[in-house]
C-alpha cells in the first residue's frame, strides 16, 4: 500500500467533510444547538428543580455530559450516515471508489469528519452547558478519551447504516428506532440506581450507557457502571466496526454491482 | 504486457464475464486489447454490455469471471496500480453538485494521492485547458450541461492517467463545444494519453479512433482498425444535389439511381465501381453536380448491418 498516496487521500476526505459541516452550518450546528437549549432550560432548569439533587448533583449538572454525551453520538452518526449516503446516491462515490486509495482510508476518512463534527457539536453544547451550570472536570483524560472513542464508534455505525442504506428512509430508521430510546434509556436523564433491580439489568445491555456514565464520571467524577468495562466495550465496538466497514466496501456491498 | 511491435498494451480484456444478480448476463466472454497511445471506440446498442465493461475495468462493477490488466496490472492483484493509470469519464453526471468546481478537481487529485501545491497547477491546467476556469468558483450545480460533463473531463486528467476512459462524454452537448472536446481530446491523445471512447454519435468514433470494437448481447462482434472495418462496408450510398432539375432517374452502369426530387439524386455505389465512373457517366449525360453527401455516415452504416443482422449480415456484406 502507498502510505502517502493514503495519507493525503485521507485528508481530502477529511477536508472534504469539514467544508461540508461548515458550507450546511444551518442543518450541521444550528439545530443542536437549539435542542440542547431547549433541554437545559426545561429538564434542566424547570423540571430539575423539582426533582432536586442526583447522585449529589444538582440535575442540571447531573444531565449535562449527559447531553453532551447525547450530541456527540447524534451529530457522529448523523454526519457520516448523511454524507457517505450523500455520495453514494448522488453517485459521487464513484470518485473514491475510483481511485487508488484503500477502503480502510475511506473509513478512516469518514469517521473522522463524523468525530470532528460530533467533537464541534459537543464543544458547543458544553459552551451551552455551562451558561446553566458548572463543570468541573474530574478526569480530563476520561473525559476526552470515551468522548472519543464513543464518536468513532457511532461515527463507524452511520457507516454501515449508509452502506446498506437504498434510500432516505433507510437512514432515519436506525436513529428514529434505536439510537434515540438507547440514548434516552441509556441513562442521559437518570440513574439506573432509581430502575427496579429487573430494568437496571437490561440497562446493563445498552451500550450507551456505558459512554454516557463513563463520560459522566469523567466529568462529575460519578458513575453507574465500572470505568474499565466501558473501555472494553468501546474498544471491542471500535475493532469490530471499522473490520466490518472496510469489509462490507471490500466486498462491494451496497456499492459495486 | 508488451505487443510485437513493442508497445504496452493499456488494456487486455480476456474471457470477461459479467453475471448479475437478476440473472442478467451482461458479458459473456470478451476478449480486447488496446494498444498504448490508441483512440479506441467501444460502440454497441444500448444494453449491449459497453458500461458494465467499463465499469468492471473502472473496479465500479464485480466481474464474474475473466481477467483484466491496465498497463499489465491485474485488477485482481495489483488493483492500487492498475487505478492509478485510468481516469474516467462516467455516462452519468455523478458531480457533487453543491461542491465548487475547483474544489471537485483538487479533492479528485487528493484522492490519487497529489499534494494540494500539485493539485492546484493541475486543476488550473485543465479547467483553463476545458474553458471552465471563470467558473471555478461556482458550485457544480450552476453548470450547464455541456459544462458538467468538461468538469467531469477535468476532474479525470488531474492524475494525469495513461488511460482515459469516456462513457458518451459528448451526449445532450452542442455541436460547437462537441467539436472543441473533440480537439481536446485529439491533443491529448497525441500527447501520449490512450482513449477509450463509447459514444452513440458514429460520426464521431469514425472522426476521433483509430481502431473499433463493437459489442452487441454481451459479445464482441467487431474488433479492428477503423480502416479495415470500414472498407468492409461495400456499398455505399451518396445524395448529388444537381443544377439543373431532372425529370427521371438516369440510368447509370453499375449504380443504382433515384430521383428523391427534381434536383436531388441518390445513388447507391456498389463495390465493382468507383465514384471517376460515376463522374464521367453524368457528364456524359449533361447532368451537372452541385454538391455531394453520404447519405449515412459510413461507420453507421455498417453499425446498423452488424447489430440488426449479426453474424449473418455480415457474412453477407463481406460477400458483397
Amino acid at each position: 500500500m502507498n502510505i502517502a498516496l493514503n495519507i493525503v487521500a485521507m485528508q481530502t476526505i477529511v477536508r472534504k467533510e469539514v467544508v461540508r459541516v461548515l458550507r450546511i452550518w444551518v442543518q450541521t450546528v444550528v439545530p443542536p444547538a437549539i435542542t440542547m437549549t431547549l433541554y437545559f432550560i426545561i429538564f434542566g432548569n424547570l423540571i430539575g428543580r423539582r426533582i432536586g439533587t442526583m447522585d449529589g448533583f444538582d440535575y442540571m449538572q447531573y444531565i449535562a455530559p449527559g447531553l453532551i454525551m447525547m450530541s456527540v453520538i447524534t451529530n457522529s452518526y448523523g454526519n457520516v450516515v448523511s454524507s457517505f449516503f450523500g455520495a453514494k446516491f448522488g453517485r459521487h462515490l464513484e470518485e473514491m471508489l475510483i481511485a487508488p486509495m484503500s477502503n480502510a482510508t475511506i473509513v478512516i476518512g469518514h469517521v473522522a469528519g463524523g468525530v470532528l463534527r460530533g467533537m464541534l457539536i459537543g464543544l458547543l453544547v458544553t459552551i451551552i452547558a455551562l451558561f446553566f451550570t458548572r463543570l468541573d472536570v474530574q478526569h480530563p483524560f476520561i473525559t476526552i478519551s470515551i468522548v472519543l472513542l464513543s464518536s468513532i464508534v457511532f461515527s463507524l455505525a452511520g457507516f454501515i447504516n449508509a452502506v446498506f442504506a437504498k434510500k432516505f428512509d433507510d437512514i432515519s430508521i436506525v436513529p428514529t428506532f434505536v439510537l434515540t430510546p438507547l440514548t434516552y434509556l441509556g441513562g442521559v436523564f437518570y440513574s439506573i440506581s432509581l430502575l427496579p433491580e429487573f430494568w437496571q439489568t437490561v440497562s446493563l445491555a445498552n451500550p450507551i450507557l456505558y459512554m454516557v456514565n463513563a463520560f459522566r464520571y469523567g466529568i462529575l467524577g460519578t458513575s453507574d457502571i465500572n470505568i474499565g468495562v466501558a473501555y472494553g466495550i468501546l474498544l471491542v465496538f471500535v475493532v469490530v466496526l471499522f473490520t466490518a466497514c472496510v469489509q462490507l466496501l471490500n466486498r462491494g456491498v451496497g456499492i459495486r454491482e | 504486457m508488451v505487443t510485437i511491435a513493442g508497445l504496452m498494451q493499456a488494456l487486455s480484456i480476456k474471457n470477461l464475464t459479467k453475471t448479475y444478480a437478476n440473472g442478467n448476463q451482461a458479458l459473456k466472454g470478451i476478449n480486447f486489447s488496446v494498444e498504448e497511445g490508441d483512440f479506441y471506440a467501444l460502440l454497441g446498442p444500448n444494453g449491449a454490455g459497453k458500461t458494465t465493461a467499463i465499469g468492471i475495468i473502472s473496479s465500479l462493477v464485480n466481474k464474474s469471471g475473466g481477467g483484466v490488466e491496465i498497463f499489465g496490472h491485474s485488477i485482481d492483484n495489483e488493483l492500487e496500480a492498475a487505478k492509478t493509470c485510468i481516469g474516467l469519464v462516467p455516462q452519468e453526471v455523478n458531480l457533487n453538485l453543491w461542491e465548487g468546481v475547483h474544489n471537485i478537481v483538487l479533492n479528485q487529485a487528493g484522492y490519487y494521492g497529489l499534494g494540494r501545491k500539485l493539485a492546484r497547477q493541475r486543476a488550473e491546467k485543465y479547467l483553463r485547458a476545458l474553458r471552465l476556469w471563470d467558473r471555478r468558483n461556482d458550485s457544480a450545480r450552476s453548470l450547464s450541461g455541456g459544462m458538467k460533463r468538461r468538469l467531469m473531463i477535468a476532474r479525470a486528467l488531474v492524475h494525469e492517467p495513461k488511460l482515459l476512459i469516456l462513457d458518451e462524454p459528448t451526449a445532450g452537448v452542442d455541436i460547437e463545444i462537441r467539436r472543441s472536446m473533440w480537439e481536446f481530446l485529439r491533443d491529448i491523445n497525441a500527447a501520449g494519453t490512450t482513449i477509450i471512447l463509447t459514444t452513440h454519435y458514429l460520426e464521431e468514433a469514425e472522426t476521433l479512433c483509430r481502431h473499433v470494437a463493437i459489442i452487441d448481447e454481451g459479445k464482441i462482434i467487431e474488433d479492428a482498425r477503423m480502416s479495415t472495418v470500414l472498407r468492409k462496408l461495400q456499398r455505399e450510398v451518396f445524395v448529388l444535389s444537381l443544377a439543373k432539375p431532372l425529370h427521371e432517374a438516369p440510368h447509370l452502369d453499375g449504380f443504382e439511381t433515384l430521383l428523391r426530387e427534381d434536383c436531388e439524386l441518390e445513388v447507391d455505389k456498389g463495390p465493382a465501381v468507383n465514384l471517376n465512373d460515376l463522374f464521367a457517366q453524368l457528364g456524359d449525360k449533361g447532368i451537372e453536380v452541385v454538391s455531394m453527401r453520404n447519405k449515412a455516415n459510413r461507420l453507421e452504416e455498417l453499425f446498423m448491418r452488424l447489430v440488426e443482422n449479426k453474424q449473418d449480415g455480415f457474412k453477407e456484406m463481406a460477400q458483397g
